[in-house]
This record gives structure tokens, C-alpha cells and sequence, in this order.
């Protein structure tokens, strides 16, 4: 198939010719944006040279300051300037509250994480796509051109509802997902592909806001997540935030601090851990609300004693994460460091006494994650044909549903590798019953309530019977990225429904669609514009696939009269991409997929048997 | 195309554990959705599917119970969804000590060495019912199947033993 691909008129596989994809480190406190140039992962730079922007966006009446700019204006305007958004992403208002209680946000809504800023309200898929945005638009000038697509990095241990904010986000900034890449995993392609490593990997990531730990296999370039832990709620922020309480301690600060002052403080204490990862002791200088000059003094006793906690929290993960892959610490033949946080000196001296070996910190914390993702967006873009490379991620926590009094079942287990499907079968309970609700949840708890609520559906329209007797089987169907989806079937009448799952705190597809159109001017001709040109797109795909397929296959697979239907469906596609009506297109794209379905089943089950024939034959 | 098929094994509670990885990878390689990141939207969602099915394969052939449950459910013997009770009152009262065992640890003087025997214990009761297993799934006598159904069943409980013991364990050793 690759000879095909090569061989394609207009495809040369020439240095300008390239596709451009970037791979995006979208993180809590800075994000970055890496691209492959002249066969190398780079992290790009914005004009004046930095290349960390800071995931920090500052609302002003009509427009927003994003990055840098933005970090140095939260301490005046913090109200409006939202810092470490994705620790929102996909979260309750009651969740983030509880977690960060000292946010100096204003909240709208008591559900949905509205926060009402000067140019008006903003929800966690907003500010992020912002940051996306910003970019995007600094690698298309950096590369100079449009991107085809795009890796963005996600925590291993982020959930259904995380992920798909993370999606919208980028659908909202207008990138195509190539695919969403848990961030350990990235690490370990920016590390694994340059020594050329086989064996067992721990990678411990801890960032700004969030712990992840993954064991991975690597063989012939098969990077497998065996097992994930972690803690979405764990990072550098904890640390300052202890800092924070310990400076109040000191000065007695006591009472509700203006809230100026606790983004002061705050600084301050990053400021001190920044410093104590290489001086002995550092002294925290600001100004109390009342104008008192205040010192106070912080050793790295100190500092190591007040996160000594949360670093053997980690380490315990680390404990679980092995043993979830059935594997001791002596298997490890390599420990990857991810994340700024993973500077501080004593975190990284206990993980490599707990896994007794010096951990790899030879690329930059801050940017291997970008890397990574670079490196596999480089693959999936189509760049390199010929490249073995497969990343194998899990499900991080167990999906289940909700049954009688409020406990949990489990449907799909925690690290189980994705994508993976596994089909529940349900029955009514009273006679003569057409709807049934379902309650998807997510985590390790027995408890519905202790569980993530991921979505509540009705599958309606079942036809009335007695009571127990309807069949209805409600298939979860995970993706690449992690993504849920469900359909439903009532087994006897062959009723089928598909749900679109869609997390309690995110946003509707509808929703993003309006987004979208108030964020470009001349707003209903470029909508229509561009979600004509996406079917056009997908229309000249679907041809070239499929008449790839029938060359390669067709005389072997189907009868004279199946393949002059395909070819027919083929030249009818083509023709009416030609025409301005975007639902046309897309419901002749669904017509040829109906058409040609048989027909890709049977090719696909082909290459499987193909590949293994040329292996017997190998073997005599 | 069955898991087996799908591997290009024989239906067989013996399966070659070391060529698994390998087949596993090849299979990957032709069915992941990342191999069909520029194909149609129809392209991917077919990959997801199959490599689906290739992930819950090796899921099951890898691990011997749920492997010979799989050989069951070819067979027409479907335990996933049943409600049964085991009537076996020898196993039941084994299960009983094993529970009581596993709840008095608290008062042990040395309840990490007690939970490693009682590990040891389940894992040769494992060990026999496997092979118990292996026989009777290989035999063509009337009863092999429904008495392999309640191996299996059994087996279930032992294996829930063993992951009760190792949460026990992970509580105890907390450093």
C-alpha cells in the first residue's frame, strides 16, 4: 500500500512537499508546539524566541493577551486573566471549588464552569482553544502554511469528559485532531526512537497540575501502555500552593487575603521553588494588603518536608502502576522525567531511589512532550510511509454503569488497551416498558457517587413487552483517543440507537458550531465555506481510497457486476462534489460507504490472512 | 472470524504464549486506526472496530480463564450473563476458610507472611483446576463441558482471592 501511496501523482515525497502537523503539549501552566524539520522534532519559537507559552489567558473588554503578556498581568487584573484553565477542563463548578478554593474567578453558572470576564462569559473549551489558537497560528508562520493536522497530548489519567473538552477545544481553534496522545506516551517516543531502547519504560510525569505514571513496552517500535496511574489532581501547583500557606503561616497572615495579594504570593512561592532547586535557602519579599513589608525566610528542609507528602503520593502510584502490569521495579530497564516538577531536585533523587537507576532527564522536561507528539503527528500525517512506529495507549479508569441502588458495573476495565469495544446486555423490569435510562460513569469506586458522572441517556422505542423479556444490548466503544461511544440494539425487533455521549460539563456539537461561526467574521459564508470544503475534502478521500482499493483488489475480491456498482457510486461521488450543497455530498459519501462495506471488510480480513500465508511460507 | 481464526491459531485451550506477542503486534500493525489517520471517516471507524475486536482477543487468549470461557461460548455454553450457585459444598468450605483467613490478617503478628501462604494456597488450587481444565476441554465425554463450567466458575473465585489479597497487601506494606 505504501508503493501506491508513493506513486501518486502530486504526492512526491520532496522536503517542500511535506505535510505540515504539529505535535501541541497543551499544559496546566505552559504550553508548547513542536514540529519535525529536516527529519529533526523542534519545539518552535514565537518571535522573540521563546518557545514555553505560558497557558494563561487575559480578557480585556474586545480582544484577549495570551502567553507571556498575560502571566505578567495576572496579579492586576486576576478576575480576568484565567491561569491553569485544563485543571477546569471537563469539571463541576463544585469540583473545582472544593479543589481550588481560593480561585480568584467569578462563576456564572453553579453547574457549568462559566467565569464571567470583561469581554464577557468564558467556559474552560473557550480559553483553551485561545491558547490553541495562538499556536497554531505561531507554527503556520513559523512553517508557512496551513497545518494538516495536529497531535495534542492529554495526562494518561485524564477522563472521558477531559478528553473530549480537549477536542472541542481544538475543533473550536479550528485543528484537526490526528490524534489525542496520552503525554507519558509522548515522552517515551521522544526518548525510545533516538536510543533505539526494547524493554520495559516507567515514565514519571509531573507537571504543573497533574501526576501521571506509565509502564510502557517497547518492541520494533510498538510503544504499549501496559498499565497508567496517577493523579489528575496532583502537581507543581500543589507545591506552591503549600508554599503559599507556609508564607501566611509565618507572616500570620490571617483572614481572606485581597485577591491581588494571593496572586502575589503565589508567584512569590514559584519564584522560591524555582530558586531552592539550586540555592540552600531563599527569602520571600512582598508588601501585605495594609502596605507592611514582610520577609520570610524558606530552606529546602524546609520546602522538601512540606512536599514530602505529595512526592511519596506519587511514588506510591509508581507502586500501583507496577503491579498493575504485573511487573516489579527491577524490570525497568529505563525511568523517563516529564514535566517542570520533575526540576525539583529531591523528587527526582526519591523516584530514582525508588526505582533504583538514574532516571533520563537529558531532553528538556518542559518540551519532550512536544516532541513526542511531533514525532507521531509527522507519522499519521502520512510523512513517513514506511515508519513501524504504533503507539498502543489504555483506557486510564474503568468504565461502568450505574444499577440498582446506586452501585457501580463495571464494563470495561482500567488499562485495558484501546480501542476496545464490550457490548452490556439489559432487560426491562416492568411489563410493557418502552424506555430505559442509562447512566455511564467512570472510575474505580463501588459507588456511583464516588464515581465521574460521564453522561445519562434514554434509549427509547422499545417495543412493549413483558416485563424482562426485551433484550437490549448497549455497546461502549472506545477510540484511539480515549473517546466514548455508545449504541444500543433491541435484540428481537433489531431497533438500533446511537448516543452521542457527551460529558455533563462540556459542550454540545451544536454548541461548538455556534462558536465557531461567532468567532470568524463574515460569519455564515465561511462557516458554509469551509464545512462545504471539509465534505469536498472528505469526498476526494473517499474516491481515492476506494478506487486505490479496487486496483489493488477488486478482480480478486468481487464479481465484474460488484465492482462496476463501486466504480458507478465512484464517478457519481465525483460528480456531485463538484456542486456547492454540502448535505448532497455528504449523503452520497454515506451512500458509497454503504456500497463499498462488504467490500473493506472483506479487504481487511484479506490483509490479515495475506500477512499470515506469507509468514507460513516463510516458516517451510 | 473467531479469536482464534483472528490469530491464526487452533480453536484449542493450548495456545503458544510465546508467538502470542508476536502475532499481536502484526496484528496491530494492520488494523490500527493510526495505520488509517488519512483514510475516510468510514476507513477509521471500520479500523476501530476490527482492531477492537484484535485488542479483546488477545485480552482473552492470553489468560487461561477467560480463554476457556471463550472455548465455552464457541461451544454454546454462555457463562458471562448467568446466575449460578455453586452447590460444591467442598469448594465452599475452602472458600469460607480462605475468607475468614483473609479477614482475621488484622490480628496476625505477621499478617504479610500469612498472606503470602494463603497466596501460595490459591495458587496451587489454581494451578490444579487448570489443569483439570485443560483435560476436560480437550475431552469429548457428555459431562466435560458442564463440569469445565464449573471449574471455571471456581476458578473465578479463586482469581477474586488473589487480587483481594494483593489490595490486602498493597494496604499492609504502605510505606
Amino acid at each position: 500500500m505504501a508503493f501506491l501511496q508513493i506513486s501518486e501523482p502530486g504526492q512526491s515525497a520532496a522536503p517542500h512537499q511535506r505535510k505540515l502537523a504539529v505535535g501541541i503539549d497543551l499544559g496546566t501552566t505552559n504550553s508548547l508546539v513542536a514540529s519535525v524539520r529536516s527529519g529533526e522534532a523542534l519545539t518552535l519559537p514565537d518571535t522573540k524566541g521563546r518557545y514555553l507559552l505560558p497557558s494563561v489567558v487575559r480578557y480585556l473588554d474586545d480582544s484577549e493577551v495570551i502567553g507571556q503578556e498575560a502571566k505578567q498581568q495576572a496579579s492586576i487584573d486576576p478576575s480576568n486573566t484565567i491561569v491553569s484553565v485544563k485543571r477546569f477542563l471537563g469539571r463541576s463548578v463544585k469540583d473545582i471549588q472544593t479543589a481550588y478554593p481560593n480561585l480568584p474567578y467569578h462563576f456564572t453558572d453553579s453547574l457549568s464552569p462559566v467565569m464571567s470576564v470583561a469581554s464577557g462569559d468564558v467556559n474552560p473549551i473557550q480559553v483553551s482553544a485561545k491558547i490553541l489558537n495562538e499556536l497554531k497560528s505561531r507554527a503556520e508562520k513559523t512553517l508557512g502554511g496551513e497545518l494538516q493536522g495536529a497531535v495534542i497530548t492529554v495526562p494518561a489519567y485524564f477522563d472521558d469528559a477531559q478528553r473530549q473538552g480537549t477536542k472541542d477545544a481544538a475543533a473550536l481553534a479550528g485543528l484537526k485532531v490526528l490524534r489525542l496522545l496520552n503525554e507519558p506516551t509522548a515522552a517515551a517516543v521522544a526518548y525510545g526512537l533516538d536510543s533505539g531502547q526494547e524493554g520495559i519504560i516507567a515514565v514519571y510525569d509531573l507537571g504543573g497540575g497533574t501526576f501521571d505514571i506509565s509502564i510502557l513496552h517497547l518492541s520494533k517500535g510498538i510503544f504499549e501502555v501496559l498499565s497508567t496511574g496517577g493523579d489528575s489532581a496532583l502537581g507543581g501547583d500543589d507545591f506552591d500552593a503549600l508554599l503559599v500557606e507556609f508564607i501566611r503561616q509565618q507572616s500570620q497572615l490571617t483572614g481572606e487575603l485581597s485577591k491581588s495579594l494571593h496572586r502575589v504570593l503565589l508567584d512569590k512561592a514559584k519564584e522560591a521553588k524555582e530558586a531552592l532547586s539550586h540555592e540552600p535557602v531563599f527569602t520571600v519579599q512582598f508588601e501585605d494588603d495594609a502596605g507592611k513589608h514582610i520577609s520570610v525566610m524558606i530552606s529546602i528542609d524546609i520546602f522538601e518536608q512540606l512536599i514530602a507528602p505529595l512526592v511519596k503520593n506519587t511514588l506510591r502510584a509508581c507502586r500501583r502502576a507496577l503491579k498493575d502490569a504485573e511487573l516489579v521495579k527491577q524490570q525497568v530497564i529505563e525511568v523517563v522525567m516529564v514535566g517542570g516538577s520533575t526540576r525539583v531536585p529531591s523528587v527526582c533523587q526519591q523516584v530514582g531511589d525508588f526505582f533504583q537507576r538514574s532516571p533520563l532527564t537529558s531532553i528538556d522536561p518542559d518540551q519532550v512532550v512536544a516532541i513526542g507528539a511531533a514525532i507521531q503527528a509527522d507519522v499519521l500525517v502520512g510523512n513517513k510511509p514506511d515508519s513501524d512506529m504504533l503507539l498502543l495507549d489504555v483506557l486510564p479508569l474503568s468504565l461502568g454503569i450505574e444499577t440498582m441502588g446506586g452501585l457501580t458495573e463495571k464494563v470495561i476495565q482500567r488499562n485495558t488497551t484501546i480501542p476496545v469495544a464490550k457490548a452490556q446486555e439489559f432487560t426491562t423490569f416492568k411489563d410493557g416498558q418502552t424506555a430505559m435510562m442509562v447512566h455511564v460513569v467512570q472510575g474505580e469506586r463501588e459507588l456511583v457517587a464516588d464515581c465521574r458522572s460521564l453522561a445519562k441517556f434514554t434509549l427509547r422505542g422499545i417495543p412493549p413487552m413483558a416485563a424482562g423479556a426485551a433484550h437490549i444490548r448497549v455497546t461502549f466503544q472506545v477510540d484511539a483517543d480515549g473517546l466514548l461511544n455508545v449504541s444500543a440494539m433491541e435484540k428481537s425487533t433489531g431497533v438500533h440507537t446511537e448516543i452521542q455521549v457527551k460529558p455533563s460539563y462540556g459542550l454540545e456539537d451544536s454548541e461548538i458550531a455556534t462558536m465557531l461561526k461567532a468567532s470568524m467574521d463574515n460569519a455564515q459564508q465561511d462557516m458554509q465555506a469551509r464545512m462545504l470544503k471539509e465534505q469536498q475534502v472528505e469526498a476526494s478521500r473517499v474516491q481515492e481510497n476506494l478506487q486505490g482499493a479496487l486496483d489493488a483488489d477488486g478482480l480478486f475480491l468481487l464479481s465484474t457486476s460488484e465492482i462496476q456498482a463501486i466504480e458507478a457510486g465512484i464517478s457519481r461521488l465525483n460528480e456531485l462534489a463538484k456542486g456547492t450543497d454540502k448535505d448532497i455530498i455528504k449523503a452520497a459519501i454515506q451512500q458509497l460507504d454503504k456500497l463499498s462495506e462488504t467490500f473493506a471488510q472483506k479487504r481487511m480480513d484479506q490483509s490479515i490472512k495475506r500477512a499470515f500465508s506469507g509468514q507460513s511460507v516463510d516458516r517451510i | 472470524m473467531n479469536h482464534f481464526e483472528l490469530f491464526n491459531i487452533p480453536v484449542s485451550f493450548d495456545v503458544d504464549l510465546s508467538t502470542l506477542p508476536q502475532t499481536y503486534q502484526q496484528l496491530q500493525r494492520l488494523t490500527h486506526p493510526d495505520k488509517f489517520a488519512n483514510g475516510s471517516e468510514q476507513d477509521k471507524l471500520r479500523a476501530v472496530q476490527k482492531n477492537s475486536q484484535v485488542n479483546d482477543a488477545y485480552s482473552v487468549l492470553k489468560s487461561p480463564l477467560s480463554r476457556a470461557e471463550y472455548l465455552l461460548s464457541l461451544r454454546g455454553i454462555d457463562l458471562k450473563h448467568e446466575q449460578h450457585t455453586i452447590k460444591d459444598t467442598v469448594f465452599l468450605m475452602q472458600q469460607m476458610e480462605w475468607r475468614e483467613e483473609l479477614a482475621d490478617i488484622a490480628d496476625s503478628s505477621d499478617p504479610l507472611g500469612v498472606l503470602e501462604s494463603l497466596e501460595d494456597e490459591i495458587n496451587q488450587t489454581i494451578k490444579s483446576d487448570l489443569a483439570k481444565l485443560k483435560s476436560l476441554l480437550d475431552s469429548d465425554h457428555a459431562m466435560a463441558e458442564q463440569n469445565a463450567a464449573n471449574i471455571i466458575r471456581q476458578l473465578k473465585f479463586s482469581y477474586k482471592m488473589l487480587s483481594e489479597i494483593a489490595l490486602k497487601e498493597d494496604v499492609l506494606s504502605d510505606f
